[in-house]
């Protein structure tokens, strides 16, 4: 009896210390950053990590609700996170979010004015932008031979089964808003019944509701017309496939601003400053910009892309014109109406 | 006729079974990323797939957890199994009752149910958890093997052995072990199997940069076509695959196969 | 020995009810609930989150997921149980390379099995452009219903192969020589005795197979374009998107039940055709 229990015991000990040992190499710090899939140039981590000794470890969501839903669930603590906009807005109202100091993050500077002290966070006490961009439809020109102009050939019947949704409410939602001539952040249930009901009349030609997806079966020609944010376009393009073009419709769309953020469970708060100050750099935001695809808020990093590329200055994925910003409307929090929102895309998803 | 007619369904199914992967394989070996041409024979993507380090870290913590997990899960496995084995009869029924859950259960509804208790215990999520989960699931399989062997075992051998002078550690050691070990090693094996493939309750309780091989294909899958997955399995059918012939060449009798 | 040996499991039984049966109770307390799950003192009982499960609309996706899970477990007991009967008549010498060969795919990860499903079914992917190539018209299957179950079938055949192979390999051969000598034609002794014989392990075949099918989200996740939500996607999306852990919670608990019943009734079957087993002495 004795001998068994020795017998158990040290077997438990052996494998406590298998446990321990991968932990005890961890004494130096080690950043968990939560981040959109294929939204950082991993080259980066590893030149972040040489420069610092700080180790980045990464975890992708889907869209901003995956985000919030493992956060609000507990368990996981990020260090750094890349919200949108209307989801910062709600992070600070439920103070999820530690304030950021700015005397930390010189390259601050090298944001373009117009990205700093927007809505969501009027003094940029707790965010820092990193990327942006617009939400319009990418069509395949070689399957595609009119011309795209609106949310309506979404729903037009000759694409049928070649047509992509984002898995992500507010944006797809969004789209059947703006098709029915409402703003993106009405809560009127009336409204939002009818959008509902355009979603589901479109269901049968939807080939699927994808975020991560969609780029591969652009190229590939699975499917010929998608719903995307304008830096998958950007991406696309610098790829190589320039048959795959972007456009924001005429009904307008979504404008949104990414940002790096620094959740209160970090208790990495300093070293996560040093990273959104690296990412900042000019240089760093250069490489990123044209791994990633999207559009960087760093306005050297924007010129001196246009002025490699002078084509990219007329697309509306990269530099979407005055009139395109005009009838683009920034997502804001729903606040209460968060349920209501929840439930209608539930029930598109069920039908 | 019955002959030829049993030989093509069966070559049927193989071909249904294995086309999938057989075709993985040979993409595995083309130069060119898409799906549509064959670009020509190549070995890079074996390359990329070593250089890979999400692959390589996932394979690292797959095999990390399923061989702690299944060495764990089998020792408390066998020792619980003896408990039970010599409990009372309502004692016996409710503890195998209560084992048997996790078998019954659908993945999905043990994995949220796990991870509710750890969050609940505001515990952080990670490699700790998804150990604890394993060995959660894998001890009632290993029970469910051994026990089976305990109840065959004559129990009058033991005593024997007692009166014999054995003392009981020394009497456990020389009979009883003997007795259940190919049931140790059929639990072992499908804890480890077990582990190895896991997704849903790993999914559900897993943090930031512990992962493991389902997890990443998963997300992967999702990301379209990534040639060092086709890389990975190629790799992984040639291991099964060779991995079976061994044991087949080891076991005289067939039956051994099937856990 | 007998009474000190079943000190052994006491530490275990500690263990099952901290992971077994506390969890469990946990979700069920919050399917009763409502309220933040953080704050405790928020929550007061409620019984809406069921009330949800029985709208129309989830209705419909437990009806889906029943649904395409029958379907899968018919094809793969249709499928599977001429496999089980060839193998388990082929001469000795090729019965476990045959078996062997059964069993690598379940060995290989099952994530990759789905992966390499996709990339066939895919509208470029391999089906298609043979079709194409042989200037046949192309499915555009994937993603979508069909694609699910055939997913579900290529992933669960194995399981449902092998249990009815184990019983087949049990049957004393001279249960059949007998039921031969008194007369009985092959196809007479095959229904009247090696079916009946078989089916405890059909039971076990419809049990594996039955069950991760109507669970599942990753086979519905990635063959079906998210279009396709079925009980287990429902329930996923509950903790990962919707944040409504009550109603998951809910929908968790619906299941483990429909589960336990569906159990309970076939072990009825089961105990039912007990004197079908196969023989003891």
């Amino acid at each position: 009896m004795k001998r068994i229990c020795i017998l158990l015991l040290s077997c438990l000990l052996i494998v406590t210390s298998l446990i321990v040992l991968p932990g005890c190499k961890q004494d130096r710090v080690v950043l968990n950053i939560y981040n959109w899939g294929e939204y950082i140039d991993p080259d980066l981590l590893v030149k972040f990590e040489k420069e610092t000794g700080i180790k980045v470890n990464q975890d992708f969501f889907e869209t901003n609700e995956h985000m919030l839903a493992k956060l609000e669930g507990g368990g996981s603590y990020y260090d750094l996170i890349f919200p949108s906009d209307y989801v910062i807005e709600e992070m600070i109202k439920k103070d999820m979010l530690h304030k950021i100091d700015l005397n930390n993050i010189p390259n601050f500077k090298y944001v373009g004015d117009r990205f700093k002290n927007l809505n969501y966070d009027p003094d940029n006490e707790y965010s820092v932008p990193y990327f942006w961009g617009t939400l319009g439809i990418l069509y395949n020109t070689e399957m595609v031979d009119e011309e795209v102009d609106s949310w309506d050939i979404l729903w037009d019947e000759k694409y049928a089964g070649q047509i992509l949704m984002l898995d992500s409410m507010r944006d797809t939602i969004g789209v059947a808003l703006k098709k029915l001539g409402y703003s993106v952040n009405t809560t009127d249930p009336d409204k939002l019944e009818e959008a509902k009901n355009l979603l589901i009349q479109q269901m049968p030609l939807v080939n699927g509701y994808y975020v991560d997806e969609t780029k591969d079966m652009m190229i590939n020609g699975d499917a010929a017309i998608a719903l995307n944010w304008s830096g998958t376009a950007m991406d696309i393009y610098w790829e190589g496939a320039d048959y795959i073009k972007f456009v924001v419709p005429k009904e307008g769309a979504n404008l949104w601003f990414d940002c790096m953020v620094i959740p209160k469970t970090s208790k990495n708060k300093a070293e996560a400053e040093m990273f959104i100050n690296f990412m900042l750099e000019p240089e760093n935001a250069y490489q990123n910009s044209l791994y990633v695809g999207y559009v960087s808020p760093v306005t050297e990093v924007f010129e001196r892309i246009m002025q490699e590329n002078p084509e990219v200055a007329d697309m509306d994925a990269y530099n979407p014109s005055e009139e395109v910003l005009d009838i683009c409307e920034v997502f804001i929090d729903l606040g209460d109406s968060r349920p209501l929102f929840n439930e209608v895309w539930t029930q598109i998803k069920v039908h | 006729m019955v002959k030829f007619l049993k030989r093509f369904y069966l070559s049927l199914i193989f071909i249904f079974l294995y086309a999938p992967i057989l075709v993985l394989i040979i993409y595995s070996f083309n130069e060119s990323k898409s799906r549509g041409h064959w670009g020509g024979f190549t070995l890079k993507w074996y390359g990329e797939l070593f250089r890979d380090r999400d692959i390589i870290k996932a394979l690292y913590y797959t095999f990390l957890v399923a061989l702690l997990s299944s060495i764990i899960s089998t020792v408390i496995g066998t020792f619980s199994a003896i408990g039970i084995h010599n409990m009372g009869h309502f004692g016996k029924k409710l503890a195998l009752n209560i084992n048997y859950l996790p078998v019954l259960n659908p993945d999905i509804v043990t994995g949220i149910a796990l991870m509710t208790l750890f969050i609940s215990l505001r515990m952080q999520l990670g490699f700790l958890t998804m150990l604890l989960s394993h060995i959660m699931f894998n001890i009632p399989y290993v029970i469910l093997s051994v026990l089976p062997k305990l109840k065959q075992m004559n129990k009058h051998t033991t005593e024997a052995a007692l009166d014999l002078g054995a003392t009981p550690s020394y009497a456990f050691r020389k009979v009883v072990i003997p007795e259940i070990m190919p049931g140790v090693i059929t639990g072992a094996l499908i804890a480890f199997t077990l582990s190895i493939d896991d997704f849903v309750i790993s999914f559900f309780n897993t943090g930031p940069g512990v992962t493991n091989l389902s997890i990443h294909v998963f997300s992967m899958a999702r990301k379209g076509v990534k040639p060092s997955i086709n890389a990975l399995t190629t790799l992984m059918l040639l291991t099964v695959v060779i991995l079976l012939l061994l044991i087949n060449k080891r076991t005289t009798k067939g039956d051994e196969l099937i856990p | 020995m007998k009474n000190r040996a079943k000190f052994l499991a006491y530490p275990y039984l500690v263990w099952m009810a901290i992971f077994i049966v506390i969890p469990l109770f946990l979700v069920l307390f919050y399917s009763l609930t409502k309220g933040n799950i953080h704050d405790p003192s928020s929550l007061s009982f409620s019984l809406e989150s069921y009330a949800r499960v029985f709208e129309v609309n989830y209705l419909k996706v437990i009806w889906k997921s029943f649904k395409l899970a029958f379907i899968s477990t018919l094809f793969c007991f249709v499928l599977g149980y001429p496999v089980a009967l060839i193998i388990s008549t082929v001469k000795a010498k090729y019965k476990s390379i045959l078996l062997m060969f059964f069993l690598v795919p379940i060995w290989m990860n099952f994530l990759l099995r789905t992966y390499a499903w996709m990339s066939i079914l895919s509208p470029n992917g391999f089906i298609n452009r043979l079709l194409s190539f042989l200037g046949l018209p192309t499915l555009s299957i994937m993603p979508g219903q069909t694609a699910v179950v055939l997913g579900m079938i290529y992933n669960f055949l194995p399981f449902m192969v092998l249990p009815i192979y184990t019983v087949l390999s049990k049957i004393d051969r001279s249960v059949i020589e007998a039921a031969m000598d008194l007369g009985a034609n092959k196809i007479r002794t095959f229904f009247n005795v090696i079916f009946p014989l078989t089916v405890p392990g059909i039971i076990s075949g419809i049990t594996m197979v039955f069950m991760p099918a109507v669970s599942t989200f990753v086979i519905s996740r990635l063959l079906g374009g998210n279009k396709e939500l079925l009980i287990g996607n429902l329930i996923e999306q509950q903790f990962t998107v919707q944040r409504d852990w009550h109603f998951g919670s809910a929908l968790s608990i619906i299941l483990m039940i429909m589960i336990l019943i569906s159990m309970a009734v076939m072990s009825k079957f089961e105990s039912d055709n007990d004197n079908g087993g196969a023989p003891t002495w």
